[in-house]
This record gives structure tokens, sequence and C-alpha cells, in this order.
């Protein structure tokens, strides 16, 4: 019974994905629904080095920016024709994230556990330092993504519905839900696994630890690249201070740590609070520069570091084990 | 194309010099989360926001009751003391023994509580404290010393020595290094190592009180204002290796001259890049840092 009640969910709530846009004709929980689906896809991407392989990266933007800027440099290049397709952008941005992550990782790798966390802030800091002053990508002002007309699937721009960027996000999310569950069952799973609870032991055992973490974090830079270009296609402009910074590698973490760090369902879960509990505070509590959903979001992490660092998928499990 | 001054002796000189001052205030912003880490082996990621609260703190003494930065320094550092002692028993105390992530996190949390409580309150805008009772700059051998850094890296370095002193010399000091080298044997010596937890918080906390005084006699006030400096301050603490406090006062010097360095020979707006590249240099170099002691 309970082998079976996991996959009914699960495609249970797919379902009501898909049928969601159907019902909610308007662009605000259209919109509300995409950036969940965006966090969800990074934060899954991000569980896969960090929940899984635990190596806890907190300069995830720099993927993030790879794959916005690769698929937006791209697009601006006219001569190309149909070859500057985003969607070829994407592929190539998340070609690149996961070859700048191998550059990243080789050294960064040697380090564990605190000097590892800071180490990728630095390597986070150095390369949106380099964008900003990097004036063949718009430097601090930042690129416009080119307007194409129509709205078509070819073109990966929608100026008249949400509707297709809402599936494309979704068909995101489970893609990076797909690749996370089959590497959570796969031999690779167990390598992660094994990194993550003794490297020491791991490497004692035969794994050949290093190229292991190399893997995570390619897999997960090339999926967060692909949300890069997601955004830039969605929001029509990037600069290094809105794909760059250090407060979104943050975010992605708080989303997969509130929801469930190493948990299939907790970057989902995670996304699914955190994003609509933003627009809350920020409809009701309003005014623009008061970032009062982040002091909920710095409570929340404190709260869930304290009482149930498993996040909110331990509480849950903890719940249904008890009953 | 900005004109950059041309390279001269002069200037390279000058550089150095400002390097130099800024650099032994890294040095004492990176000694408490030395501290702190060698106390307990947990990174204090809300170390540039504890800066800011410092900051804000010299910022209203003054705004309100006309208080010069120096001459509320105590209050500072006694409300950082306080704020450090209730992280540990309010937060850290929690976590002591949880998974790394609980580690990273909690105080992380607390950084994202403290930055939008601050731009919650006071705004995003970058606050001076005017008409400082330091001000100015001196001459020396056609060299320009500003005043308020000349105070403020005077000041730090005498915190730097005060907290060595106290580490070294006093009873209690003792007691916290026994603490920071094995827990469980301190307590068996009847030390309370709660308390000297509580107390490594507070002290780490203090000197970030002092950087914060000082620094806000001369430098903007904004609630991101911690984010810059508790980089640098990770930075400084590496090469020295994390709990090595004497080590971080050489590093924090380094820093401060590469990144002026970095800025005059490479480009001034690279300039922190220039200093994470060394940082990440140095730690794959010697992980245990440079004068490591374990």
């Amino acid at each position: 019974m309970r082998s079976l009640l996991g996959p009914l969910a699960a495609f249970g709530l797919l379902g009501a994905a898909l049928a969601f846009p159907l019902v909610f004709t308007l662009p605000y929980p259209r919109d509300v629904m995409i950036r969940i689906f965006l966090y969800a896809m990074l934060a899954t991407a991000w569980n896969v080095l960090a929940g899984y392989c635990g190596q806890i990266s907190l300069g995830h933007a720099v993927f993030f920016g790879t794959g916005a800027y690769s698929s937006t440099v791209l697009l601006r290049q006219d001569w190309l024709g149909v070859w500057a397709s985003p969607w070829i952008g994407m592929a190539l941005g998340a070609l690149l994230a996961a070859l700048l992550s191998q550059v990243i990782g080789f050294p960064v790798f040697r380090l564990r556990g605190h000097y590892f966390a800071i180490a990728t802030i630095a390597v986070g800091e150095i390369v949106q330092t380099v964008v900003i002053n990097w004036d063949a990508v718009g430097g601090a002002r930042g690129l416009f993504v080119p307007i194409k007309r129509p709205d078509s699937l070819a073109n990966f721009q929608f100026h008249e519905s949400k509707q297709t960027y809402y599936y494309i996000a979704l068909a995101l999310l489970v893609l990076a839900v797909g690749i996370s569950r089959w590497i959570v069952r796969s031999r690779t799973g167990y390598y992660f696994r094994a990194i993550r609870e003794d490297q020491d032991a791991a490497a004692a055992l035969g794994i050949p630890v290093a190229r292991y973490k190399q893997r995570a974090m390619a897999i997960s830079a090339a999926l967060t690249a692909m949300g890069g270009t997601f955004y830039a296609q969605y929001v029509f402009f990037i600069d290094p201070e809105s794909v760059l910074p250090l407060s979104l590698s943050i975010l992605v973490c708080l989303v997969a740590v509130l929801g469930g760090v190493g948990t299939l369902w907790g970057p989902i879960l995670g996304a699914a609070i955190l994003v609509p509990l933003g627009e809350v505070t920020r409809v009701q509590l309003g005014g623009t520069g008061k970032a009062l959903d982040l002091v909920i979001y710095g409570l929340l992490i404190m709260v869930v570091s304290v009482v149930q660092p498993g996040g909110i998928m331990a509480l849950l499990q903890r719940g249904s084990r008890r009953s | 194309m900005v004109q950059y001054p041309s390279m001269t002796a002069e200037v390279l000189l000058q550089g150095i010099l400002s390097g130099l001052l800024m650099g032994l205030v890294y040095a004492l912003i990176a000694a408490g989360l030395s501290l702190i880490f060698g106390l307990m082996e947990i990174v204090n990621f809300a170390h540039g926001e504890f800066l800011m609260v410092a900051m804000f703190t010299s910022y209203w003494a003054w705004a309100l009751w006309r208080l010069d930065p120096l001459l509320s320094l105590p209050l500072t550092v006694c409300l950082l003391f306080a704020l450090g002692a209730a992280t540990y028993w309010g937060l850290i105390r929690w976590i002591l023994d949880a998974p790394m992530l609980a580690q990273i996190f909690a105080t992380f949390g607390l950084a994202v509580f403290l930055r939008s409580t601050a731009q919650a309150l006071w705004g995003v805008d970058f606050l001076v404290v005017k008409n400082p009772l330091v001000e100015g700059r001196v001459s020396v051998a056609g060299l320009f010393l500003g005043l308020p850094q000349l105070v403020a890296s005077v000041g730090s370095l005498a915190a730097f020595a005060g907290l060595h002193w106290f580490i070294s010399r006093t009873e209690t000091g003792l007691a916290l290094q026994a603490t920071a080298q094995d827990r469980q044997a301190a307590s068996l010596m009847g030390i309370d190592t709660q308390r000297m937890f509580a107390l490594g918080w507070g002290i780490g906390a203090g000197c970030v009180g002092v950087a914060g005084a000082l620094l806000s006699m001369f430098f903007y006030i904004f609630p991101e204002v911690g984010v810059t400096f508790s980089l640098l301050a990770y930075v400084a603490v590496a090469p020295g290796g994390f709990g090595n406090v004497p080590g971080t006062l050489v590093a924090g010097v380094v820093v401060g001259l590469v990144e002026v360095l970095g800025g005059l020979l490479i480009a001034p707006a690279l300039k922190y890049a220039v200093v994470f590249a060394i940082y990440l240099v140095v730690v794959l170099w010697r992980p245990q840092g440079l004068f490591g002691r374990f």
C-alpha cells in the first residue's frame, strides 16, 4: 500500500499542476506558480550536490548566471539566424556550466566542510566582479533579451500569455526531479551518499571520491544553468545584480534547507512555502525595499536549523511514523 | 577612460600605507571570527552582520545623542558582547552537535534576519556620521594619512593586543584555550564550557564592535555593509588558519595590502576579485593555513 502511495501522490500532484493554468487564467497566479517551479528546480539541482553528495556550495549563482548569459549573448547574435535560438543557448549554457563546474571543482573540492562553503562564496564573488567589469556582455548595465515575434515555442518567448512558460517551467522541474530520482536509485547515488556520510570511509572502500564529486557538481551546474536560461527568457533582462549575486545562491539553499536537504520532495516543498510566503508578505506588509519576507526567511531558517535540521520533510516523516 | 594617477613610487607608497591601515581593521574583524571557530569549529556567517549592527549602533548614538563613535565605543562593544553571548545562548548552543549543514545555515539565517531587519527598520540609504571628532589628514614626508583611518588602525591594533593578552595571560583566557583544545577534558577540569563558549561568542562579537565603531568614523553605514567585510574576514582568517588568532593579524594586513595593490596594479574595480583569487590559491596550496596549527 505504502509503495503505491508515493507514485499516486506524485501523479496526482503532476495532474493538478498540469490542470492549474486551465483553471487560473490570470497572469498573477501563473507567475507565482512559475516562480515556485523555477526555485524548486534550482533547489533540486543544488540538492544533487549538497543534499546527496554533501558538498555545500554557496556559489550556485555562477551556474545560473552562466545559463542566463549564454542564451542571451547567443540570442543577440543576429547573424546566426535560427541558430541563435534560446533552446540552443540553453543547451550551450548547460554545457558551459558543466565545463565551468569542472574547472571550479578541480581546486575547491580539495577543501572540506566550512572551507569548501567559503571557497564557493569566493568563486561566486570573483565571477560576479569579473562580469560587472566585462563590457562585452554588458558589464554592470546588464543585457536586454531581444524581443522576437511572433510568440512561438521556437522563439522561446511568449508575450501574450504565460501559459507556455508555465508548462516549460513545469517540464524543467520534472526533468530535474527525474534526474534526481534516477541518481538516488543508481549506483552513483549510493556513491554520493557514501561520500556525504564519510569521505574517508568512502575512499577506503574504493569509491573515486574526487571523480564523483565532480560528477555531482557537473549535473547540478548544468541543471542550474537551464534554470538561468529560463529566467532570462522569462524576465527579458539580466545583469550581474540579478543573476549572479550571493543572495541568489543563498536563496536557493534556503529553499532546499527549509523543505529538507537530501530528499526528493524537500526542494519542491520548500519552494511551495517560500515563494508564496514572499508574495504574501509583499502584498500584506507592502513597501519597496522593506525586506520583510527576508526577515521571516531568516527566522524560519534559524528555527529549522535548531529544531529539525532535516527540514519540513523530516518533520512530516516523523509525524507519519508516529501515527 | 578614467585617467588613473601614473604609477610612481609615491603612489605606490601611499597605497601600501592605506592598505596597511585598513588591513589592521580587517585583522580585528577576522580575529573575532577566528576565535569563535577555534573554540567550537563553527564559522559565524553572521559576522559581517554583527559589524553592521555595531556601525548602526555608532550611527544612532551620534544621530540621537550627538555622541561621537569614539565616545560611544564602550557602549557599542558592550552591546555587541551581549549580542554575541545571546547568539550563543539562543542559537548556537542548540546546534553544537548538529550536522554541519545545520551549523552553516543557523548562522546564515541569523545573517539574513539581521540584515533584512536593519533594512526594514532603517532603509537602504547610505548613512554617514557627519563632523566626527577626528577628521582631516596629516602629511608625513609627502604621504597623506587620513586621521580617522589612522585612529581606526591604532585602535584595532590596541584591541588586538588586548585580546592577545587576555587569551594568553589571564586565567579565563587560558580556560578558553583549554576549552578550544578539548571540550571534555576542560569540563572535567571544572571549567564551565558553556560559559566559555558564550564568552567566546561575546568576545568575538566584541572585536567586531570595536571595529564597527572605528569604521563608522569614516565609512558608509548601510544594511549590506557587512557582506564585503565578512568576506574579507574569511579570506583573512584562512591563511592564518582558522582558530589561530595571532596569525590573523598578519593575514589581515596582507589582505589590506593585496586589496590596495591589486586595485593599483591591475584595476580598481577588480580589487576584491584579486583578493579572493589569492585566497583561493592560498587555501589550495596550504588548506591548514600558512601558519596552520592543525
